[in-house]
């Protein structure tokens, strides 16, 4: 049954380097026009029609859910993925605290923009603003950005020297103290209540607003598939400078990149921010669309979601990750009837991928290479725990 | 900031945080053989335990426990769930050992991978205990299981009492049994690594794997081993947890789970005694910090002692002894 599952994997991912090969082996304008086709395509997804494709969308069932919803909800998933993968994938180091940072996103937009916020209040009280003034969708944008940014700094400081292992479990400790955090401090959150009316690029949410209303998702779907096209660009082009080799090198051997003038320490905590500032604008974007957030939407559970992603998708490889959120977020809400037992899929999905595909489901080439090596070298020293 | 509740009342908040901390030092047990051995964190430890109190759940429900049983009875239920409780959590954690953790270490995978894998079966036990069980045993034992998710009450099977008072401190007849019975499991898990054939094996392994195995020790049973010993003592945790409070959720693992890892990397990750000491110590800070400003800070307390241990002290206070002290 395993060796069955592992030939069929096999041949998967053969078709799968020989449909990657044959793309770059194509003439340059021919990829740019693939490349615009599939943009093209991305943007009129909400509103898929194709005769043949309609049953993709989840509300060609009973009660599924809004369709350009689920896309919204992929886009911002799909962000997520890229900023942790930058964490987990390039740099090598295990967060499983993301949710902190997704929160913090979330919760610098409700804090600043909303005139329901405690915050917001205390301005107003304290500089005699008008009772409607609040801080503009776009400024909160940046507030969230570089909020979610000094806190991956704050945490990485400190933690970063430390051990793989025992980061994960900080990270872990650092999501659930945000969560308490935003809980209890209910002067400053309004705890459980949660915020309301957060704003979105129209100003506060109101019956009024022309494009990015509550009813019609779509506007929202576009501009967070914009958001993810040009973070995946600016990664990309992350990843192939010298910051970018230089988390590979410190992945791949902690001690041979120091040696090479690599300084861990200095690049983990640029990877850590960047994931960071990443996750807080996904957040931020989810709790615009929303307009409202209370704690319990940023519980643990989400930040291991988040890490099912990237893992199973294939970390280190930004289409890999992507194709992980997109898998993971979407398919519960298409196939309803697993929608109850999709955190024991995902837990299932962890385990097996890492006991039998340890490189995702599309493989980064060079992480892939590198866990053979390793397993190589069990095989000549067999008794080497 | 309340000092006078924290400093007028200090012996009885002691007393309660050590009665708290000696069930996290049980569950730590389990965290520290393994690291000790195979330096890697059982993530997935938490749910032995959750397993633990779900199998007292499932044997005191099958006998029809009711509250307040005669003396007899209270003790012989005890015994009996001691051994469901160590039979289900250390066959849970030598399931886990065989399933997942086996397969990878024949990979020579790295730590990160161990660290993913236990997540994914922490979730995956979660999931099992909250969701599907109660499916399954749903319509046949509703009395047990009930609605997905929710807190499952179990019979008070020992009535809470004040035993004796000592300068205004009150010792209840529960939180006696929880110390003792915790430390007495200690210790002999201490005595049976220290001084006997198997102990020595584990503490050979654990020093170093290869000349352990020139010298004739077989190393899976060894790991084998302490996966079943950390589980029994998780097991001994599950009971004393279920008799203290009374109650289970398929979600109690983790914040307890994270507690104990604290009070173990607290002590010094891989030294037994420092899982007790570590256990205590972060019992007693707990109830002290919660007491100091509100009871509902209580699981930040432990997160911030995890991270100053882990910046300013990371062996921890009595260094990790069991195998190769490493910063």
């Amino acid at each position: 049954m395993i060796d069955k599952i592992r030939d069929l994997d096999r041949s998967r991912v053969n078709a799968l380097h020989s449909v990657a090969d044959r793309w770059r082996a194509l003439p340059k304008w021919q990829r740019g026009l693939g490349f615009v086709a599939f943009v093209v395509f991305l943007y009129y997804l909400p509103l898929l029609g194709i005769p043949g494709l309609t049953w993709l969308r989840t509300d060609s069932i009973s009660g599924g859910s809004n369709w350009a919803g689920v896309l919204f909800t992929c886009a911002v998933y799909v962000l997520v993925a890229i900023g942790l993968n930058v964490v987990i994938g390039l740099a090598g180091l295990l967060d499983l605290g993301y949710i902190g940072f997704f929160a913090i996103g979330a919760y610098a937009v409700a804090l600043f923009g909303s005139v329901n916020s405690p915050v917001v209040k205390w301005f107003q009280a304290e500089f005699d603003l008008p009772a409607t003034w609040a801080v503009t969708w776009a400024v909160c944008a940046f507030i969230a950005l570089v909020l979610a940014l000094i806190s991956g700094v704050i945490l990485g400081w400190p933690t970063l020297r430390l051990r793989g292992d025992y980061l994960a479990i900080v990270t872990l400790g650092f999501g659930e103290i945000i969560r308490i955090v935003a809980r209890n401090a209910e002067g400053v959150t309004r705890g459980p209540q949660g915020i309301a009316a957060i704003p979105g690029p129209e100003g506060p949410p109101s019956p009024d607003n022309q494009v990015f209303g509550l009813i019609d998702v779509k506007p929202w779907y576009w501009l967070a598939i914009t958001v993810v096209l040009i973070m995946v660009f600016a990664v990309r082009r992350l990843e192939h400078s010298r910051v970018g080799r230089s988390w590979l090198a410190i992945r791949e051997d902690e001690d041979a990149a120091a040696v090479m003038g690599v300084y861990p320490f200095k690049f983990k905590l640029w990877a850590f921010a960047i994931g960071a500032a990443l996750g807080g604008f996904a957040g931020f974007l989810f709790a615009s669309r929303y307009a409202f957030i209370d704690p319990t939407q940023f519980n643990v559970n989400l930040s291991i979601l988040f890490v099912a992603m990237v893992v199973v998708g294939g970390s280190g490889n930004m289409v890999g990750v992507s194709v992980g959120a997109v898998l993971l977020a979407y398919l519960p809400e298409r196939f309803r009837e697993i929608a109850d037992y999709r955190w024991l899929a995902f837990g299932l999905a962890m385990v097996l991928v890492m006991i039998l595909r340890p490189q995702g489901l599309i493989p980064s080439r060079r992480r892939a290479r590198e866990l053979k090596d390793r397993a190589a070298e069990a095989e000549e020293a067999p008794a080497h725990v | 900031m309340n000092f006078d509740d924290l400093f007028g009342h200090i012996g009885q908040h002691t007393v309660d945080g050590l009665s708290k901390g000696a069930i996290y030092a049980l569950i730590a047990l389990g965290y520290t053989l393994v690291y000790g051995v195979l330096r890697l964190i059982n993530f997935a430890h938490s749910e032995v335990f959750m397993v633990g109190t779900f199998a007292v759940l499932g044997l005191w429900t099958a006998f029809g426990v009711e509250n307040n049983p005669p003396i007899g009875q209270a003790i012989l239920f005890l015994v009996l769930g001691l051994i469901v409780a160590a039979v289900a959590s250390g066959g849970t954690a030598l399931a886990l050992e065989r399933i997942a953790y086996r397969p990878l270490r024949r990979k020579n995978a790295p730590p990160l991978i161990f660290l993913i894998t236990a997540i994914g079966l922490s979730l995956v036990l979660v999931e099992i205990f909250g969701l599907v069980l109660p499916k399954l045993l749903g319509e046949a034992v509703p009395s047990m299981f009930g609605r997905a998710r929710i807190i499952l009450g179990m019979p008070t099977i020992i009535e809470q009492k004040t035993l004796f008072t000592v300068l205004g401190t009150s010792i209840t007849n529960i939180q006696l049994i929880v110390f003792v019975a915790a430390v007495a499991m200690m210790a002999l898990l201490d005595w049976f690594i220290n001084r006997t054939r198997y102990g020595r094996g584990v503490r050979a392994v654990a020093q170093n794997p290869e000349t352990a195995a020139l010298m004739g020790v077989n190393q899976e049973r060894v790991i084998m081993l302490i996966f079943v010993l950390g589980g029994i003592m998780a097991g001994a945790a599950a009971l004393l947890w279920s008799m203290r409070f009374g109650f289970t959720q398929s979600s109690i693992g983790f914040v307890l789970g994270l507690k104990a890892f604290t009070a173990a990397v607290l002590g010094g990750i891989g030294n037994l005694r420092g899982a007790l000491l570590g256990g205590l110590f972060l019992g007693i800070v707990e109830v002290y910090g919660a007491t100091l400003f509100a009871s509902n800070w209580e699981d930040v307390i432990a997160f911030v002692v995890l991270v100053v241990v882990l910046m300013f002290r990371p062996t921890g206070i009595l260094g990790e002894s069991l195998g190769r002290a490493r910063a």
